[in-house]
């Protein structure tokens, strides 16, 4: 193994131990238990960052397999055994830098933020083994291990979102995360069958070059299709996309901090992960299915995030929407695009949650002081003219706004304008227009409600001036992760151009991998591809720019001059409003579709089982029983009957033969006699 | 491979150790409980020392299944021996033990479970003497089927079983408990009738040559009834997939699935549980129900492979009925026990599928399944015997907010519910995975309709860690005390078990891996039909 995997393995488990020394022993650390975790993430932050530029020094790639599992028998003339193993390239060591650096700067942030929690030295816990599965996630080469840190991530997801359990709105949204999250694995699960029966091998290496020789599963395009696409099912629940996107706003039940490491920038982004992983056997018409599903997605959830008021469900929404912007981005086949926003959205994304997080800490901790225990600390709607007490907050806030606007000079500018080029570019190449139509207005659309939020959170008046006078800036060890964050939303860090990412060290370091599925089913070819975007590079980026500025004026105008009403257009659009702001009722269609369905049918089996099935059971005794008394019944009447009729019968004999036997001589001389006398009246 | 402890060997030690634990109980005088409890203990834990030995010295290479020569730590002698009685020609049963991968997991299993089900009975009053000496009686029929390599053997575990059982369930359970025992009771009767009826009919049609005096015999021996030239011509399960040897099969398999239990025969499952004390659930859940499927494996299949291969989609069909039915089952349940009895019906439906897939990966899982589920449905019960010790109800809506009043309990349930949900890192999911993956080459659909029952579960299974664990504990419950050292000591071994397969499976998958090739290859190539799609 190479040494360098050796650390990579180290930066996987430091996490773990730090799980494991806190579910053990985190009463004996009490309020260091923070400190502790703190410490590992860093050394774990630094350990990413070496084997970050190591790997981005060399070509090659790191990989270390090995068999897990051997069957010990041979199918198809090829040796059954399972093969497993972890490996960096270049997609894994940013995403490990990714990862630690978000997980160390919400540890640190919640030093602070958490510190008078009932379960201090749990929460730290369950973020370590969050962030243990999550490296897992982005470290394993093969589908089997991907599946099992997929579903660890899910257990860490329940746990953290429902770290305040006692709150039946808390274990419900857990619940919910879960079972939604099962859904998709069943997919991701159904797709790993097809693949391990087809190609007796796991590994994304083996799994690609098989396709690559021609060998597809069940010989059918069709099944190769729908293998990329139930594999894509595990991305649909874990990243949020429609229709299983319902349990991300649920999961802002979770603490603040947690949004943002898990709900924001990395657990969720993981779909979008996994969608680059299996890029390669991915035909054009899964790539259709996910663009679609991309852009409703992004789209659904921008036009829920405008009318809602609470500042993480706000935020929660825009995760989803932007989550849409990534997944589409691959399915259009912009590969590196969409990596790339995942990259630098994880950044402001977090950002915007620890910001709000930031700022729900001091209105939370302001609303305490006055002893007011009725208004909802993240609404929006008693916030506004928190600049000026949070200056920190409110510029951080602010820079992360403009990047996930897509202004320039950002990071989110660059990516955002990849995938805009790109949706253009399929749709010259497909004739799919409705993907960059929807990607431009989601643009727009992101713009205007996140400034929305930016206006009525910090600028503007504050309602109660008396409340005002006890909001205060965050503690230092909350408002650096926000600089740093801040920091890293700027355009430098992903390429020196300011307004194109193309020649920057990402574009460059992140290709496109190659392409796996037979040419005929495949789309576009890669470098084509890539050399139409050029052509659209221009035109995405003025339209862009335009329409985020309509958004940002907009915004302005409404919440900020107030030349529009909102309430007036809300009043208007009643309808409208009632439908985006209950979320397209969703909830209320699965309520009262799948959810009641299975309950129904578990009711209705339980009946059935307890009723019907049962019922011929003790039937069956009951009819036994019946038998035996039947049988009991002609036993002692016919059958005893009969023999006590034959004894009676002899008795009754007897009793009129035995006055026969006097004992008297005489009577039996007489006897004698008459019978002498009748035998010779028979014979004579 | 032979290990003799005293010229004897280690499997008839381990199982008449109980036996002899059993007598010494019952010479013991009522008045000595702590006595017979421990001499309860000692004894089934010098049985698990035994199925420790066992497992280190068994040859992980060597498949047994239908060759006598590959079978591990064989015990034969005559047992019974009539000379020539007329027409019914001479009679003589072998006592033939030994051990393979099917068996050595579950004998395995039933030491540990054994155990943990005298620990768990520490707190039995009622007429102890008998609780425990009708508990090691079980225990020893529980360990001979699983070592028998002689039908009529096999057969009299079997009924040994039965007794205590009853008696255990119909004196120590619940309220409703002579309806539960005699359900039990007569269930599984019918099913030995059925098995009976088969088992005779083999006899009559197998002979084999008496190597001691040269003349053909008739025989019980199971390993003889695989090999199809020792049938008699013209007897009546002579040659293959003809209509008597489909009915002998299907009277075998209905023997098992009520064991099992398969749809429609499981009704007598939950009733049976509900009322039982908790060790008795465990037993039942964690030893019982694999006799079913180990009969499947070890007879049904290889003396039956025509059938079993004509008859693999009903199979696999009842399986996917088990998983799906069960967790709906499961799901509307009010009772914590009769939730998990449910569930238990749903998993053991992932045992049926993934040995009717006929292929290494769905075979394996099966039978590491049956070994998983073994364990965890086991802590299960353990843990609705802990609430249920405290509290006296089983409502799932009495309780709530569990996790903070009893923190080290709740971290074990964690684990077990977790298992039982089929999370990664926890044995369940290695099992189901494989059951799953081999089974989707056998039978495509079905699986994929199967692998539904993956949602269901977790949404039982957190629903109900919900209503017990989550949220805030009601009043009433303020002087729950947590989990006390017993109880502990019975479920951390098998947090342990659960964990360990779950992140090294090999160490179970080793041994069971020679003998489930050889079953599939055997099964299959007997029947000469080629995989059912």
């Amino acid at each position: 193994m190479i040494p360098e995997l050796n650390i990579a393995l180290a930066i996987l488990l430091l996490p773990l131990v730090s799980f494991v020394l806190l579910i053990f022993f985190g009463k004996r650390f009490m309020e260091k238990s923070g400190l502790v975790g703190t410490t590992f993430l860093g050394i774990d932050l630094l350990l990413a960052i070496y084997i970050f530029f190591s790997k981005l020094a060399v070509e090659t790639r790191w990989d270390f397999t090995f068999t897990w599992i051997d069957f010990h028998t041979v199918v198809n003339n090829v040796p059954l055994k399972i093969d497993i193993g972890i490996m960096v390239d270049n997609l894994t060591a940013v995403m490990l830098v990714v990862v630690t650096l978000i997980s160390f700067l919400v540890h640190l942030f919640s030093i602070a933020y958490m510190k008078d929690d009932v379960r201090y030295s749990r929460y730290y816990a369950n973020l370590g083994i969050f962030t243990f599965s999550m490296l897992g996630i982005v470290l394993t080469n093969n589908y089997l291990l991907m599946y099992v840190f997929w579903e660890l991530v899910g257990l860490s997801s329940y746990l953290l979102i429902g770290h305040w359990y006692e709150k039946k709105s808390a274990s419900d949204a857990a619940k919910k995360a879960f079972v939604v999250n099962r859904v998709g694995d069943l997919g991701f699960f159904i797709g790993i069958m097809i693949v391990w029966m087809q190609f007796s091998t796991l590994t994304f290496d083996g799994i690609f070059s098989a396709i690559g020789h021609g060998n597809i599963p069940f010989g059918s395009n069709t099944w190769l299709t729908a293998a990329g696409l139930l594999i894509f099912c595990g991305a649909v629940g874990k990243s949020a996309q429609f229709p299983l996107h319902v349990w991300l706003p649920d999961a802002m039940e979770g603490p603040t901090p947690v949004s943002a490491l898990i709900h924001a920038a990395t657990m969720v982004a993981a779909g979008v992960y996994l969608v680059a992983r299996t890029f390669p056997m991915l035909t054009a018409d899964a790539l259709m299915v996910i663009a679609y599903t991309g852009a409703i997605t992004a789209f659904v959830a921008a036009s829920i995030a405008i009318v809602q008021n609470d500042i993480k469900k706000i935020l929660a929404y825009s995760t989803v929407s932007q989550l849409g912007y990534m997944v589409m981005g691959l399915g259009v086949g912009a590969y590196t695009a969409g990596v790339m926003h995942l990259v630098t959205h994880a950044a402001f994304k977090a950002g915007l949650f620890l910001a709000s997080g930031s700022v729900i800490y001091a209105m939370h901790h302001a609303l305490h002081h006055l002893n007011d225990h009725h208004t909802d600390a993240q609404d929006v709607r008693f916030m506004g003219g928190l600049k000026s007490k949070m200056p920190v907050t409110f510029w951080t806030m602010t820079i992360f706004t403009l990047a996930i606007s897509g202004v320039p000079l950002t990071s989110g500018f660059l990516s955002k304008d990849e995938i805009l080029a790109g949706t253009l570019a399929y749709s010259h190449f497909t004739g799919h227009s409705l993907i960059p139509i929807i990607g431009f207005l989601v643009a727009g659309l992101t713009a205007f409600y996140m400034f929305r939020m930016l206006i009525l959170t910090f600028m503007g008046e504050h309602h109660d001036k008396h409340r005002l006078d006890h909001i205060h800036e965050s503690p230092r060890v909350m408002t650096i992760p926000l600089m740093v964050l801040a920091a890293l939303s700027f355009f430098v860090f992903f390429s020196f151009n300011p307004i194109s990412a193309s020649q920057g060290w990402f574009f460059q370091k992140m290709t496109y991998p190659t392409v796996a599925v037979p040419e005929a089913i495949a789309s576009t070819p890669t470098v084509e591809f890539i050399e139409e975007i050029h052509h659209q590079h221009t035109m995405a980026m003025v339209l862009s720019v335009a329409v985020s500025g309509i958004g940002i004026l907009l915004a302005f105008v409404t919440y900020f001059w107030k030349k529009i009403s909102a309430d007036a257009f809300e009043r208007a659009l009643k309808p409208v409003h009632t439908f985006l702001y209950r979320k397209w009722f969703f909830d209320e269609l699965y309520d009262a579709t799948a959810v009641a369905a299975t309950l129904g049918t578990a009711r209705l089996l339980a009946w059935f089982d307890g009723t019907i099935i049962d019922g011929v059971v003790n039937g069956a005794g009951w009819l036994t029983k019946l038998v035996s008394v039947f049988s009991g019944k002609f036993d002692s009447y016919v059958v005893d009957g009969a023999v006590n009729f034959t004894a009676y019968f002899a008795g009754l004999l007897g009793l009129s033969v035995r006055k026969v036997q006097t004992g008297k001589v005489q009577t039996y001389m007489i006897f004698a006699i008459i019978g002498f006398m009748v035998l010779l009246a028979l014979y004579i | 491979m032979e290990l003799n402890i005293l010229n004897i060997g280690i499997l008839t030690w381990l199982t008449f150790l109980p036996v002899i634990g059993m007598i010494i109980v019952l010479l013991l005088p009522k008045e000595q409980k702590t006595a017979i409890r421990w001499t309860s203990l000692v004894f089934t834990l010098l049985q698990v020392v035994l199925a420790f030995l066992l497992f280190a010295k068994f040859d992980r290479t060597l498949a047994g299944v239908n060759s006598a020569d590959t079978m591990q730590f064989k015990e034969v002698f005559n047992w019974i021996n009539v000379k020539s009685t007329g027409w019914f020609g001479s009679i003589k049963i072998d006592y033939f033990l030994g051990i393979d991968g099917i068996s050595m997991p579950m004998v395995f299993l039933t030491a540990i479970i054994s155990c943990i089900a005298v620990i768990s009975s520490w707190t039995i009053e009622k007429s102890l003497k008998g609780y425990f000496a009708l508990l090691l009686l079980l225990d020893t029929g529980m360990m001979g089927v699983f070592v028998s390599l002689d039908f009529f053997l096999f057969y009299i575990f079997w009924e040994v079983m039965l007794l205590p059982m009853y008696f255990l369930i119909g004196v120590w359970g619940g309220p409703r408990r002579e309806y539960a025992a005699i359900k039990f009771f007569l269930y599984t009767l019918l099913g030995s009738v059925l098995l009976l009826l088969a088992m005779l009919a083999l006899y009559f049609s197998v002979t084999i040559i008496d190597p001691a005096s040269g003349e053909k015999i008739h025989t019980f021996n199971m390993l003889a009834m695989m090999n199809p030239a020792n049938y008699d011509a013209g007897s009546i399960l002579s040659g293959t997939s003809t209509t008597w040897r489909y009915l002998a099969y299907i009277a075998v398999f209905i023997g098992f699935a009520i064991k099992v239990p398969i749809f429609p025969f499981h009704t007598w499952l939950p009733d049976a549980h509900v009322e039982a004390p908790t060790a008795i659930s465990v037993i039942l859940a964690g030893v019982l129900l694999k006799m079913g499927t180990y009969g499947l494996l070890r007879i049904g299949f290889p003396i039956f492979p025509d059938a079993a291969m004509h008859y693999l989609y009903p199979l696999a069909f009842l399986g996917f009925v088990n998983i799906i039915y069960g967790a709906f089952c499961a799901m509307a349940q009010k009772d914590f026990k009769k939730l998990i009895a449910y569930s238990s019906v749903s998993h053991m439906g992932i045992v049926i599928l993934g040995i009717a897939s006929m292929n290494t990966q769905g075979m394996l899982g099966g039978m590491l399944q049956m070994f998983n589920h073994g364990t965890i449905t086991a802590m299960l019960f353990l843990i609705v015997g802990v609430i249920y010790d405290r509290s006296h109800t089983r409502g799932l809506d009495d309780f709530g907010g569990l996790m903070n009043k009893m923190p080290k309990y709740s971290g074990i349930m964690v684990i077990a519910f977790f298992a039982a949900i089929g999370l990664p890192g926890l044995s369940g999911f290695i099992s189901e995975a494989f059951s799953l993956l081999g089974a989707f080459q056998t039978f495509r659909w079905l699986t994929i309709a199967s692998a539904f029952g993956i949602v269901l579960t977790a949404g039982y299974m957190l629903w109900t860690l919900q209503r017990v664990f989550l949220g805030t504990l009601p009043e009433k419950w303020n002087e729950l005390t947590d989990i006390n050292t017993r109880e502990l000591i019975m479920l951390i071994p098998l947090a342990i078990i659960v964990l360990a397969l779950g992140l090294y499976p090999n160490l179970m998958l080793d041994v069971m891996n020679a003998s489930a090739n050889t079953l599939v290859d055997f099964v299959k190539g007997s029947a000469g039909a080629a995989i059912v799609h």
